[in-house]
């Protein structure tokens, strides 16, 4: 039986009294492409963030192959990291450094500079960016261009294991298209495994292979994103119809 | 019953303040620790340490030397004014010298500094830490501490003393301008009652401070802004108290090295 690329299992994570996780449990296979998906505030980027060691669990498990996340110090965790690529919401492009510098932070390590910059500029043609935009600087690129730039980064050194943090959050209907595109593109191709938390049922039809609902600090529904629409699951139902009244409760 | 729970409550009061001390006395500790020790293991950012040193010690130069210029100025009236109390117009060059050298060069360019540059460091880390630049720093393998905090406290430590040494030159300068053109010395004198009475300990122990002052001010605007608040507001607080705390740091860390440097 095939192991899971990335598990969770029984993860708490409070803040002062708050408590966002209370028991989240989660398997994502190798290759597939799986969508969290659930309000805000429902502790989605937190349940990324503790793979990724960002946010430490209070309590439980996490997994990535065989090496237990949550506990991984120093060199075990840097190999651990080296597996990940991320798209974050608001890009979290380094200001300081051209476009192509960004693409090729992780490279730097590992390669000179010119072929540094010769693979960042061949990851922008990936993303659609043409290479007159390798050297200008974040700020001087429009909101979806630097989610192209960000995209291009988290695949830059052919990552194993991609998350994308609300890859379409402010973009126009027709860029999130493009964007949802690219993701499911470059996940095929590079045969990575893919996280994605977001709340934009377009998206989520378009890039995943498995859907998980996370409400009330727990993952309430999980399975393939066919079933969906006919799961029966209360919150599922609610959620996708973008109703106010369901078991999911609304601030009016 | 109600003045009890008052005294209660008072004490808890005091508790909680005594807590919250130890716990940011802590925190900074701790943060310090780890900033020290990534400067002394590999991997080390070069250019990240080149940029820091010209962004804090390059761009720092005109505000410091102003301060200083002007500073050597004021010292030099002021001693004129009141040595000629007592007949004693003669020690200007050699005071301004001293004055200069171990106190006012250390101090009022380590404030400038902390002004400028606390504050810049502090507001450009708050803000990566809100845009979650700081976090994808993380994700693509390189320790924040590494790259963000260790060159600049190395810049810091480094770059103060030279900023210091133009500075005490800039504010001797200031004192001689003021004292040839305006008091009427000799040049060659007020030169040589400079030279003769300034020894190797007052310069050193003017740089000494320095470097601990670049030290306290880089500290200071990482650890406030890589553990800033989220949202502007956060990143404003940052600022402030990046600023504030360098400065008061500063002063008393100015006060314990001339009490070292006095008994040695």
């Amino acid at each position: 039986m095939t192991k899971p690329k990335i598990a969770l299992k029984d993860v708490h994570k409070s803040f002062g009294a708050k408590q966002v996780l209370r028991g989240v449990t989660l398997d994502v296979m190798p290759s597939e492409s799986m969508v969290v998906i659930g309000g805000s505030g429902t502790g989605k980027s937190i349940t990324i963030k503790s793979v990724l060691g960002l946010v430490k669990p209070d309590r439980g498990e996490v997994w990535v192959d065989d090496i237990r996340a949550d506990k991984a110090r120093g060199a075990r965790r840097d190999a651990l990291l080296d597996k990940f690529g991320m798209l974050f919401q608001g890009g979290a492009l380094f200001d300081s450094l051209k476009v192509w510098e960004n693409v090729a932070f992780r490279l730097r390590r590992r390669l000179g500079r010119d072929e540094a910059r010769d693979l960042a500029v061949e990851k922008l043609r990936r993303v659609g960016l043409g290479p007159e935009n390798a050297d200008l600087y974040p700020a001087e690129l429009s909101g979806g261009m630097q989610k192209r730039v960000g995209l291009a980064r988290a695949i830059a050194d052919d990552p194993e294991i991609i998350f994308f943090d609300e890859p379409t959050t402010g973009l126009d209907p027709i860029m999130s298209d493009v964007i949802n595109d690219l993701i499911r593109e470059v996940v095929t191709e590079m045969g990575a495994t893919a996280l994605t938390i977001t709340h934009d049922m377009t998206s989520v039809r378009r890039i995943a292979d498995k859907v998980a609902m996370l409400h009330g600090g727990v993952i309430q529904w999980t399975g393939p994103v066919d079933d969906l629409e006919t799961c029966g699951d209360p919150y599922i139902e609610q959620f996708i119809n973008g109703r106010a009244d369901g078991p999911i409760e609304a601030l009016r | 019953m109600a003045v009890l729970s008052a005294f209660h409550g008072f004490l808890a009061g005091i508790g909680a303040s005594v807590i919250g001390l130890l716990r940011a006395t802590g925190a900074l500790t701790l943060f310090a620790a780890q900033g020290i020790m990534h400067c002394f293991l590999p991997p080390w950012y070069w250019r990240e340490v080149l940029r820091q040193m010209m962004r804090i010690g390059y761009f720092s130069l005109p505000v410091v030397g102003l301060t200083a210029l002007f500073t050597g100025a004021v010292l030099a009236l002021q001693i004129y004014i009141g040595g000629s109390r007592f007949n004693a117009e003669g020690v200007v060059a050699s005071i301004v010298a001293i004055g200069i050298v171990r106190e006012l060069g250390p101090v009022l360019g380590g404030l400038m500094v902390a002004g400028r540059v606390s504050a810049a460091i502090a507001a450009e880390l708050g803000t990566m830490r809100v845009t979650e630049q700081i976090d994808a720093l993380t994700t693509l393998s390189t320790n924040p501490f590494k790259y963000l905090v260790a060159p600049r406290l190395i810049a810091g430590v480094l770059t103060l003393p030279v900023l210091v040494a133009v500075a005490d030159i800039i504010g001797i300068m200031g004192g001689f301008l003021v004292g040839v053109n305006r008091l009427n010395f000799n040049a060659g004198t007020y030169i040589a009652n400079t030279v003769n009475f300034l020894e190797a300990g007052d310069i050193l122990s003017g740089l000494y401070k320095a470097a601990a002052f670049g030290f306290i001010i880089t500290l200071m605007g990482c650890y406030h802004g890589y553990n800033s608040g989220r949202g502007a507001q956060g990143v404003g607080t940052a600022t402030t108290n990046a600023v504030v705390s360098a400065s008061v740091l500063i002063l008393a860390a100015n006060y314990i090295l001339t009490e070292l440097f006095f008994s040695t």
